[in-house]
């Protein structure tokens, strides 16, 4: 009989007698070598001499499930699975590292969560977040209005990586919005017990249960579990590699705070309205480009071929080198719409200062203010594909969900 | 069957096993943050059994950061690659141990939530296997050497809440683990104190309290204890020998028990208004602050609560302490602690007691005495079986209390952070060649330099044997520089000691003295000083004068200036010059006149 991971097994080495587990190659595991868990728990590398058959491995066991019931007097909250660490769990028998939990499993070892809210859980797609593409958040916008049918608020957990930019897909997407919708990621995948898969979950269903007509994300407000943070969708960033805190609305104060039962709004926010509309077009021909000294003007000719618009990252107040100012010039003249926004990332870009700045102004490029770079790119696509091309560009650097504020305060 | 088993863990004296912070204890708080831990589902869909209940108690846990701790501490980056000189060091141990060293090592997380970890795991991974020892007793064997990270420092407990400093957290620690094979306290202290040498043979092993901890597993054919933290060796043997009593008196009681037919009633009494006008002073803090007493039928446990040499009692409160639960009273210990005889028997008549039932009662907020209640059960329904399995923490009086379940078997997954690695053959090879000499060994070499046994024993316990060797071969006098070594301390210059010494500077007498000061803290030299052999100048002139008799007769009085050189050459300074200039020109004078 073939032997295959999850067997009990006996294996002859140099080293003794062992039994154990045979666990499934490691990536980086030098070939001659099989690991075995021993019933100690311990995983060990070996070189077998012999590997002999004990006993075939079981049928992982089904996790008990209680099958949950409806609350009356709960509202019904949707989560939509897409995959990430949030989502992501250990096969403790194979030891291997799946990425995706079911939406149910999710919210099964959440228990609170049911005290919340009646959860309507589904998966919709299970990708890693580096992944994400802008044709899943069209899928995703639509999954989004059909839940919007039957629950009061959408949870889409997501990975953090592009968290940001489906944030701000979405909050494009849907001018107006019959409950929010919730982004919520995790830093710590939720097989750990300091997960902050957890507290964030819990926060966003209670955001998803408000009177907010906005797109949203819910993350940890500082490395304490002590509190969780609402960004906008269009202002959010992840800004650390790792920290549970690593979301920040940038330029923006953020929304507001979930603090135990609490849900704190610090500032306005778009109310609900009585129905989703739905915008769901998506230009894809659109480039985000980062300037950086050495930039040549053929590496950035390449970039904006064929493309319908581009955002710059631009130096500073936003400039980029004298020498491809041509290349934008052209590329404009030919149909092409630029915006310009900062790799500095707070602040607001001003091409009226320095000479550079107004040369940039004069061969078309529009300033983008104070929005970030990522959500100057997701709302180009979004206008050009729902707007003609002069429409797109008058709207570019007009505010229309929050992505632009016209005045920023010393104190935030 | 008396079984016991010993798990040794050593800090080793390097890098933190996971980042590039230093390895040692800090008192300077720069910020703190505060989390909590869940427990999640174990491998077997199934959760922990002593993570359910360290979440029972629905701590937060508050984290002080200091200097050496960065963001891997803080569970905010991931962790770092394996520290390859920890790695070394534990080879060695385990080398000097006959182990078999794994091919290839994989890094596991072993499922903590008591907050010691910040991640709600230890890191940990098994490195070698089937090692032994001889000891007097005769072999023991040494199943499993692990290296893993240490826990962070429990600073203090607070009501919801407990403290803890990420100082420790992260550093190395060597885990060896024996099988249960020996059968008393006194064998365990032994292969406890051999094991330390070898350990500390590698002179890369942190020195000092709480560096090194010592579990201890005991079993006496049923059940299984552990008892953590025993660290103190000769505090082993009372430990283990009063562990093995315990045993033994926790199985008489369970067949008394089974001959009674006894069982744990579920039912919980309200017990509240037979004590509202009690003289109980706890119970009546717990009731001003709208607490309740709640009870406990115990039907055929009479006697064996606190009666001769039982003490079932105790049992039920050591483990309802641990939920912060004080106030439980059962029925062998009443009436006393201000509860009447009248009260006993309302309480008795309530839940209908026979002549062998006896009962418990907790005085607490309801919810928390519920919990408590729910815990006496669980435990005295153990008792109907014998001993249960439990971790228990060792006591200044050679006791020991009821620390929390054992934890299970099912806690332990890999650390997918962290990539396998290979431990080549050839790698392995020169690790062999590096071994330190077994204490077994070093102590010859010392006793061949010239001291007793028990001295060498010594040095080489403190680990001060290296440095005994190089300062015999310099300066000779073994047992008095052994002596000098036990008995002074770390950081001293012993070099710059010794060397005066061979210099004349001061007798063999002074040294203790002038240790024990420059311990203190005085300067070496100035010390010194004070200990100068005292020096006889007349005689030194008068042999000088003897030897330079033909440089008199030729050059009278103009002798005085060479020969004033020659004797302040002897003295190295340490007589006045004045005073040896106005002797020598005396006895010169009287010389030539």
């Amino acid at each position: 009989m073939e032997i295959e991971p999850g067997d009990y097994v006996e294996v002859k080495s140099e080293k003794g007698i062992f039994r154990g587990i045979l666990m499934p190659r490691h990536e980086f595991s030098d070939e001659k070598i099989v690991i075995l868990k021993l019933d100690n728990g311990y995983n060990i590398g070996l070189v077998p001499q012999e590997i002999k058959l004990i006993r075939k491995g079981g049928e992982r066991k089904k996790r008990e499930r209680k099958a949950s019931r409806k609350k009356d007097g709960l509202p019904w909250i949707s989560v939509i699975g897409t995959g990430g660490t949030i989502a992501s769990y250990v096969d403790y028998k194979t030891g291997a590292v799946h990425p995706a939990l079911t939406a149910e499993d999710l919210v099964f070892s959440v228990p609170e969560i049911e005290d919340e809210a009646n959860i309507r859980a589904s998966i919709l797609f299970n990708i890693l977040s580096e992944d994400m593409k802008p044709e899943y958040w069209v899928k995703l916008a639509r999954k989004v209005k059909e839940e919007l049918k039957k629950s009061e608020g959408v949870v889409i957990p997501h990975g953090t990586d592009t968290m940001g930019y489906s944030s701000a897909a979405l909050s494009f997407m849907f001018p107006s919005l019959s409950g929010p919708v919730v982004f919520v990621g995790a830093q710590r995948s939720s097989d750990r017990p300091s997960s902050d898969a957890y507290m964030n979950l819990i926060s966003a269903v209670k955001v998803a249960k408000s009177d907010m007509g906005e797109v949203t994300v819910v993350m940890h407000g500082t490395t304490s579990d002590d509190h969780c943070v609402i960004h906008r969708g269009t202002r959010v960033r992840k800004m650390h590699t790792s920290r549970r805190d690593a979301f920040k609305s940038v330029n923006s104060q953020p929304l507001g705070m979930v603090k135990g039962d609490d849900v704190v709004f610090y500032q306005d926010y778009k109310r609900k309205s009585e129905e989703t509309i739905l915008q769901d077009k998506m230009d894809e021909k659109v480039a985000l480009i980062y300037y950086y000294p050495g930039l040549r003007e053929e590496m950035l000719e390449k970039m904006l071929e064929g493309m319908h618009g581009a955002i710059i990252m631009g130096t500073g107040l936003g400039h980029v080198g004298n020498h491809v100012i041509p290349v934008l010039k052209e590329f404009i003249r030919d149909g092409g719409i630029v915006g310009m926004s900062s790799q500095c990332l707070y602040g607001r870009v001003n091409l009226n200062v320095y000479s550079t700045g107004r040369k940039l102004r004069k061969i078309g490029i529009v300033p983008l203010e104070d929005m970030l770079p990522e959500t100057a790119y997701i709302k180009l696509m979004w206008l050009l594909g729902n707007y003609e091309r002069e429409g797109a560009e008058k709207l570019l650097a007009k505010d229309l969900r929050g992505e632009i504020s016209p005045r920023r305060m010393i104190t935030w | 069957m008396v079984k016991c088993g010993l798990e040794i863990h050593q800090q080793l004296n390097t890098k933190k096993l996971f980042c590039d912070c230093d390895s040692e204890l800090s008192d300077e708080v720069l910020y703190t943050f505060e989390r909590v831990l869940r427990p999640t589902q174990s491998e077997l869909g199934e959760i922990d059994k002593a993570a359910l209940e360290e979440s029972m108690k629905k701590r937060r846990f508050v984290y002080q950061v200091t200097p050496n701790s960065c963001l891997v501490e803080a569970d905010e980056e991931p962790p770092h690659q394996l520290n390859r000189n920890a790695l070394e060091i534990a080879l060695k141990v385990a080398l000097m141990l006959h182990a078999k060293i794994v091919d290839e090592i994989h890094v596991m997380r072993k499922i903590v939530i008591d907050g010691s970890n910040t991640s709600g795991f230890q890191r940990t991974t098994l490195i070698a296997v089937d090692g032994y020892l001889d000891t007097s007793f005769g072999r023991v064997r040494i199943p499993t050497i692990c290296l893993e990270e240490e826990a962070a420092r429990k600073i203090e407990e607070k009501e919801g809440a407990v403290v803890y400093r990420l100082d420790r957290l992260g550093i190395p620690l060597i885990e060896i683990s024996t099988s249960p094979d020996m059968k008393s306290g006194e064998e365990v202290k032994e292969v406890a104190e051999r094991i330390g040498y070898i350990l500390r043979a590698t002179k890369r092993v942190r020195r000092g309290v709480g560096t090194i901890r010592q579990d201890i597993n005991i079993s006496t054919g049923q059940g299984r204890v552990e008892i953590k933290g025993a660290s103190r060796l000769n505090m082993i043997p009372r430990w283990v020998n009063n562990e093995i009593e315990r045993q033994e008196m926790l199985k008489e009681i369970a067949e008394i028990l089974k001959k009674r037919d006894a069982k744990v009633d579920e039912r919980i009494y309200e017990l509240t208004d037979i004590f509202r006008e009690t003289n109980s002073k706890i119970i009546k803090n717990v009731l001003r602050k709208g607490g309740k007493v709640l009870g406990l039928k115990l039907v055929g446990f009479k006697g064996v609560l606190k009666q001769g040499k039982y003490r079932l009692g105790r049992e039920l409160a050591e483990n309802v302490r641990v939920l912060g639960v004080k106030g439980l009273f059962h029925g062998d210990e009443l009436p006393a602690y201000g509860i009447s005889q009248d009260e006993v028997e309302r309480v008795k008549e309530l839940m209908h007691l026979s002549k062998d039932d006896s009962f418990v009662l907790i005085a607490e907020k309801e919810e928390r005495a519920r919990i408590a209640l729910q815990k006496v059960i669980e435990r005295a329904k153990k008792a109907l079986l014998g001993v249960p399995d439990e971790t228990r923490a060792p006591k200044d009086d050679g006791t020991t209390t009821y620390l929390r379940p054992l934890p299970g078997e099912a806690r332990m997954y890999p650390e997918t952070d962290i990539p396998p690695i290979k431990i080549e053959e050839e790698y392995v090879e020169r690790l062999k060649k590096e071994l330190p000499p077994m204490p077994e060994e070093r102590l010859e070499k010392l006793v061949s330099l010239g001291i007793n046994r028990e001295l060498g024993w010594q040095l080489i316990r403190e680990g001060n044997d290296d440095l005994f060797e190089e300062l015999v071969k310099k300066y000779g006098y073994p047992t008095l520089v052994a002596r000098a070594l036990i008995n002074g301390c770390e950081g001293i210059d012993y070099h710059r000691i010794f060397h005066l010494f061979s210099q004349g500077k001061f007798s063999k007498e002074a040294i203790d003295e002038i240790i024990a000061r420059v311990c203190n803290g005085e300067e070496l030299e100035s010390v010194v000083l004070q200990f100068q052999k005292t020096v006889d100048v007349d005689k030194l002139i008068e042999k000088i004068i003897e030897e330079k008799r033909e440089l008199i007769e030729e050059r009278g009085m103009h002798a005085f200036k060479p020969l004033m050189g020659l004797v302040m050459k002897e003295l190295r300074g340490r007589v006045d010059g004045k005073i040896v200039s106005e002797k020598l020109k005396k006895k010169l004078e009287e010389l030539i006149s």
